[in-house]
């Protein structure tokens, strides 16, 4: 037996320390720059007409996305109304009821597989399902594809989440009397609540910003979401086609778009942050 | 207690109870719809094609000959640089989070880490397309190719024309993006760390790194391999940020800067333009590959789930 | 018998001895503690702390939870270290060696002194990877002798009969008080000369919990046992000297059997009579 090197323990100790260090510095410098372009490049690109005017044609000047904007909240919107509640109650189920019982084991198997469904396959899933049968495509479609992808995000937290939570808390509540949902509802839920606001500021923050379940579903319009049921402008489908675009003008508008989805996508990461930081 | 109290108690719990499986079972179905739409919509391809679209590299419209092997090879690729640059780089970034960086600043690089994920993938579309691919071409390809140009066989992975677009970059910009996910699981996991169970290591004479990779690792791998394949479901997908950088070529090429394809880039590039039934058929066909590719992970990640659970070891 | 008064042990410079250990005992592990205050960012949590603890006996610290037992042996080994809002000033003398000192190496300092926690911390790994753990951090040497030391500790703890098949389970997969063993067996492979118990078994069943004393009393032939209880009882069965802490302060130190009996504070005879805390 003799003594390993404390030295070498040690130097090992601070390379790694090092890296480390270094590692969370690359993550850094590579947000920041991503900002930078954005910020630097749209900025330019925004005028008060680009929040109030519709698109104008190739090497126009003026003009707006302001069509594309609402219809990416209105799209948003619909896709959590469906997504979330259907998500939280799944989890719901696979915390407080499903645990042990092979009918929870497939829920929640199939919750991880879906959560592994690419986007793009929400798209070509909800186009085969609805666009196809309708004839044409629709803001419906769109919103029921990102609500496809927000749902297994949201269960899956919350049921993570609510697993956290001691057993002893559950059982405390319910020696008090109080009804299974209600617990579940007012001490599960609510001692898991920062957990379940991550998860579905993760899923509204990965949904507002897709671009490609909306390719084929949503796909874009360069008028006002007058109705729902038709080709329906927003803003991430619209980045893409102007990106890929040979016109100047049309790629300066495409950075403008990407700082508003950016700002608005980042807005509502704070809030909620703020929001946790409150009831916390 | 009254009788009534425990009726209405009852109602609330059968309505709630109800909800929740009903939402439980809409899981299943979607499940099982997708896949069903899926092989519906492709089953003329499948007809034409049979096995040989999966290793075909053909791919033209005109002549109606379709293959996945290009966009299959593209999809790996770009996957497999995304998790080798982006595991090892979000393990530290964690280790760094909770063991090393003061509180103070923790919070801070933290938050900073999770406004990545918060970005839109169009986003990093835009910036690789517009930024990351010039900045390649103008000072990383020319390095590389100068390093390994000489070697026979290395060169050949770095050649071609310095337009900073192609599988490599494509892959380096999903790394960029499943970074976020895996360090926030892993941080998570880590911080779940009993508190007691890293004194008792630190009191054996564990230095920080000794802790981290002696019991943190091992307590939290169950929840590491959840992150890891949260990064990798996210990485096999993407589309967009591909999209934009990949080139959209249907070949496969030796260099990492030659044009290529995805699944996911091919279907945005050309689902819209397909008129063509056959064609339409055998976009949704690589849809359907995409999805069972997908869906094979998630099984074989679950086995490999349970197969650790029965063995030695394991926290949590 | 000594009772150490709160408002003067601040100031007085020469800190009272306990019952101080016969200068010619070749025993190590003795630890003398000199001025010891303690602090949570602005918040101070112990005041002056002086004690004296003899080498191959066990000493026990009472006191009612909160008032600072634990935070005291976690300068010990300096694991409060690992909060960066944690500091401390005076002196821990390990033999005459201050261990607050900044040169101190404290992977040797871990390794000299054990820590048993609360809750029992077995790490993720099988049971004999668990008391090898130290053993392959600290040294290098050949498997044969690896397994050896790691059998010895396993008896040195009372738990080789009961994990000799299963050695390469999880640790996790152990009860309770087995888990708990394990720790000190984790702990006593590194041959340490002072070994810290921090309620060690609070979390713990009766038998489990009369097992650990029997091993406690076996340990103290070979080394310095300093255990943290809010049992008055356990504190009673096992130490021979005992420390009553009271708002960061030790209000009274020495034989157990004194203390108990005959406690010279009011304060002391309070507690131990069970009229508060």
């Amino acid at each position: 037996m003799k003594l390993a090197g404390a030295r070498r323990r040690k130097a090992a100790d601070w390379a790694v320390r090092i890296a480390a260090s270094l590692g969370a510095a690359v993550g850094i410098v590579f947000l920041v720059w991503i900002l930078w372009e954005v910020v630097s490049r749209g900025a330019s690109a925004l005028s008060w007409s680009f929040f109030t005017e519709l698109p104008a044609p190739p090497g126009e000047a003026g003009g707006g996305l302001a069509n594309a904007i609402l219809g990416t909240v209105l799209i948003s919107a619909g896709a959590g109304l469906l997504g979330v509640p259907a998500g939280i109650m799944a989890g719901i189920y696979l915390a407080e009821y499903g645990q042990g019982t092979r009918f929870g084991g497939l829920v929640g198997f199939m919750v991880n597989v879906m959560m592994g469904v690419p986007s793009i396959i929400a798209g070509l899933f909800v186009y085969t399902l609805i666009v196809v049968s309708l004839g044409h495509f629709s803001g419906y479609a769109g919103a029921v594809a990102l609500a496809l992808l927000m749902l297994p995000i949201v269960a899956r937290t919350t049921a993570d989440m609510m697993a956290l939570v001691p057993d002893s808390l559950r059982e405390s509540a319910l020696a008090l009397g109080a009804p299974r949902w209600r617990v579940i509802v007012q001490i599960v839920a609510r001692s898991a609540r920062s957990g379940l606001l991550t998860g579905i500021l993760l899923a509204v923050a990965r949904v507002s910003g897709e671009t490609a379940p909306l390719l084929f579903t949503a796909l874009n319009s360069p008028y006002w979401p007058h109705s729902f049921s038709g080709p329906t402008a927003n803003l991430t489908v619209t980045i893409f086609n102007y990106a890929m675009s040979p016109y100047r003008s049309w790629q300066q508008a495409a950075w403008g778009a990407s700082f508003v989805i950016t700002a608005g996508v980042l807005a509502v990461s704070l809030l909620t942050r703020y929001i946790l930081r409150r009831t916390t | 207690m009254s009788l009534e109290n425990t009726s209405r108690r009852n109602t609330g719990d059968v309505l709630f109870h109800g909800a929740a499986v009903l939402a439980a079972a809409l899981v299943l179905l979607l499940i099982a719809g997708i896949f069903t739409d899926l092989v519906r919509h492709s089953w003329l391809s499948i007809t034409t094609f049979g096995p040989r679209f999966l290793w075909s590299g053909a791919w033209n419209p005109v002549t109606g000959e379709f293959g996945a092997a290009s966009s299959l090879y593209g999809t790996f690729a770009t996957t497999i640089i995304a998790l080798v640059v982006a595991v090892p780089l979000s393990l530290l970034i964690a280790l760094f989070l909770v063991e090393i960086a003061h509180p103070r600043l923790a919070g801070p690089v933290s938050g900073a880490i999770e406004i990545l994920a918060a970005i839109p993938s169009i986003i990093y579309g835009m910036w690789g397309l517009f930024v990351f691919a010039p900045y390649l071409a103008d000072h990383v390809q020319p390095a590389l190719e100068a390093l390994f140009g000489g070697i026979p066989w290395a060169g050949a992975l770095f050649s071609g024309p310095p337009m900073g677009i192609g599988i490599l970059p494509a892959g380096l910009i999903l790394a960029l993006m499943v970074l976020p996910f895996t360090t926030a699981v892993m941080r998570d996991v880590f911080g779940l760390v009993p508190r007691v169970l890293k004194e008792s290591a630190a009191g054996m004479g564990s230095t920080t790194w000794e802790v981290f990779r002696n019991v943190m690792i091992p307590y939290g791998r169950k929840g590491l391999v959840g992150g890891i394949f949260l990064g990798l479901s996210r990485a096999i997908g993407e589309t967009m940020a591909v999209t934009f950088v990949i080139g959209n070529d249907h070949r496969i090429a030796a260099s990492l800067f030659a044009s290529g394809n995805t699944i996911a880039s091919t279907l945005a590039n050309e689902f819209t333009e397909a008129s063509d039934p056959l064609y339409l058929s055998a976009l949704v066909e690589l849809g359907l590959v995409l999805f069972v590719v997908t869906f094979l992970f998630q099984v074989a990640g679950h086995l490999w789930l349970r197969r650790l659970r029965g063995g030695a070891g394991g926290g949590r | 018998m000594i009772a150490i008064e709160t408002t003067s042990q601040a100031e007085s410079a020469p800190p009272r001895p306990g019952p101080q250990p016969v200068e010619s005992s070749p025993a190590r592990g003795a630890i003398a503690v000199r001025n010891l205050d303690f602090f949570y960012g602005e918040h101070q949590v112990l005041f002056g702390n002086g004690l004296d603890i003899a080498p191959r006996k066990v000493t026990a610290i009472i006191g009612p939870s909160g008032c600072g037992k634990s935070t005291h042996i976690r300068v010990y080994n300096r694991i409060y270290e690992l909060y960066r809002d944690q500091r401390c000033t005076g002196e821990v003398l390990l033999d005459g060696q201050n261990l607050l000192a900044p040169t101190v190496d404290l992977i040797e300092l871990r390794r000299r002194i054990g820590m048993i926690f609360q809750t029992p911390t077995p790490f993720p790994m099988s049971v004999f990877d668990n008391v090898a753990y130290g053993l392959r951090l600290h040294y290098t040497m050949p498997r044969s002798e690896l397994a050896d030391r790691v059998k010895t500790a396993l008896e040195d703890a009372a738990l080789w009969d009961e994990v000799r098949d299963k050695l390469h389970h999880s640790g996790i997969e152990l009860s309770g008080g087995q888990q708990q063993r394990l720790c000190i067996a984790r702990a006593l492979a590194v041959e340490p000369e002072v070994l810290l118990m921090d309620e060690p078994t609070s979390a713990v069943d009766p038998v489990g919990t009369a097992k650990i004393e029997e091993l406690v009393r076996r340990l103290k032939e070979r080394l310095t046992i300093v255990i943290v209880t809010h049992n008055m009882q356990q504190a009673a069965r096992i130490s021979d000297f005992t420390a009553f802490f009271l708002d960061g302060r030790i209000v009274e130190f020495g034989d157990t059997t004194e203390l108990f009996t005959n406690p010279v504070d009011r304060k002391t005879e309070d507690y131990i009579t069970g009229r508060f805390g």
